[in-house]
């Protein structure tokens, strides 16, 4: 949250959306305060304008660590219950691991028409990391804000911290599916397969231009249509965590805002578990999906 | 919201993840899980068969108990059979011995009847013989007299 006297709704929105990159700002460089940059460095963007200017490399600190922070969670608990793995009466945890588990599994086999190891994994890993991405949403949207801007000591500092509402990550994910997709395509069909695949269906050999045309956007909008489905679905829900949070807070008194904020904040937030684990489950079953038609043969 | 390395950081991170998930998570689970199915199939299919052998014991052993009984009333029905047999047996003999006895004893008396006629009849003679002599103690045709005393006592 802007430290600033005049905070307006439109600003507490955009700081709220912005991430907190890492990059390379020229020298020379003006930046938000005034502040002329003598020679090229890193730094930590002040504002979107900075962020935009840092160009290709540069890094979102937040939703990357977050991403991290939960993935290492996932395989953390998950390494530990298979590392005490044994045959017996399982226990609670370990019960609810299994569960999973088999959850993931069942449906692997029942879209799979081959065996694959890697599609158990892949499949499980995205399901439980997602939920664990979408599951930030529903932490109140100014409360790990607010601790990292006490940590830091910079109250202008941003912070997001739903990894799932940040393009990057998503779409870091459907490319990982996609090029399992272009890779399992090839290995089942061979290049002259796969590309046949793609120039000569669904109207022949006269038509290749057409076909190739068809087929390529039928087969981009795979990762494209994976990656925005989730991110679309994740950042609409955290903006009405935050329209929640700056109607309640700037249109009411300030006792009746708080209350009527926390009670509009809670019914979102049990809707918001649907679509939590909806999307990664969504995620998850396209990704399946996607990998067994690249192993059937048209 | 633009696009930057972050994106290639979440390709490698998940490519991590994934291969972690692959290695030392994913296969010794599943095969834990399978492990189990298998045990608890196993306790299943044991109990199962237990319950079986049981009721095949419970109606062995009902059938046991039946032969048992069958048996046991046909042991008692015979001997019933052959108590009325020896009851009756004992009776016929009971009877034939006591016709026998009673034959014995009738025959007896008839030769003791017999023997009493016969010294009777002897003693008769004699005391008739002796009373003759006494009266007619003389002119006594011994030899036909004798005669008459043997016709005489034919006729007694």
């Amino acid at each position: 949250m802007a430290s600033g006297s005049e905070l307006t709704s439109n600003a507490y929105l955009q700081h709220h959306l912005q991430n907190l990159v890492l990059g390379k700002l020229p020298g020379g460089y003006e930046r938000a305060d005034g502040e002329i940059l003598d020679h090229a460095s890193w730094t930590l963007a002040r504002s979107s304008q900075e962020a935009l200017d840092m160009g290709f490399w540069a890094i979102n600190v937040d939703t990357m660590g977050w991403s991290i922070f939960l993935g290492t969670v996932f395989c953390f608990f998950f390494y530990r219950v298979a590392r005490a793995a044994q045959s017996g009466v399982p226990s609670g945890f370990t019960n609810l691991v299994e569960m999973i588990i088999e959850f993931v599994n069942k449906n692997v086999n029942d879209i799979m028409s081959v065996k694959n190891p890697l599609i158990g994994p892949l499949a499980l890993t995205i399901f439980i990391w997602v939920v664990l991405m979408n599951t930030m949403d529903i932490v109140p949207v100014d409360l790990l804000p607010i601790i990292a801007q006490f940590v830091a000591g910079d109250s202008d500092l941003y912070f997001k911290v739903v990894p799932t509402t940040d393009p990057n990550i998503t779409f870091g994910l459907s490319i990982g599916v996609f090029i399992l997709i272009i890779y399992y395509s090839i290995k089942m069909k061979g290049i002259g397969g796969f590309a046949s695949e793609l120039a000569l269906q669904p109207f022949g050999k006269y038509m290749i231009p057409f076909n190739l045309i068809l087929e390529g956007i039928g087969l981009l909008s795979k990762p494209v249509s994976l990656a925005l489905r989730l991110f679309g679905n994740l950042y609409a829900g955290e903006l009405i965590f935050l329209l929640i949070a700056t109607l309640m807070g700037s249109a009411l008194p300030f006792f009746i805002g708080i209350i009527a904020g926390g009670v509009l904040q809670f019914i979102w937030a049990v809707f918001h578990i649907l679509i939590v684990l909806l999307q990664a489950f969504v995620f998850m079953m396209l990704t399946i999906v996607y990998i067994a038609m690249a192993h059937e043969h048209h | 919201m633009n696009f930057n390395a972050t994106l290639f950081g979440q390709l490698f991170t998940f490519a991590l993840f994934v291969w972690f998930t692959m290695k030392f998570v994913w296969p010794i689970l599943l095969k834990q899980m399978e492990a189990r199915e298998a045990r608890i199939g196993d306790g299943l299919a044991a109990a199962e068969q237990g319950q079986k052998d049981f009721a095949e014991a419970q109606a062995k052993s009902s059938a046991e108990i039946n032969k048992g009984k069958e048996q046991a009333a046909l042991i008692i029905a015979q001997a019933q059979k052959r108590h009325d047999e020896i009851v009756a047996a004992a009776k016929e003999d009971a009877k034939t011995e006591t016709a026998r006895i009673k034959e014995s004893a009738l025959s007896e008396i008839e030769q003791e009847k017999e023997r009493a006629r016969q010294a009777l009849k002897s003693h008769v003679t004699a005391l008739a013989i002796a009373g003759a002599e006494q009266i007619l103690m003389r002119e006594v045709d011994h030899a036909a007299h004798n005669e008459v005393l043997a016709k005489i006592s034919q006729h007694l």
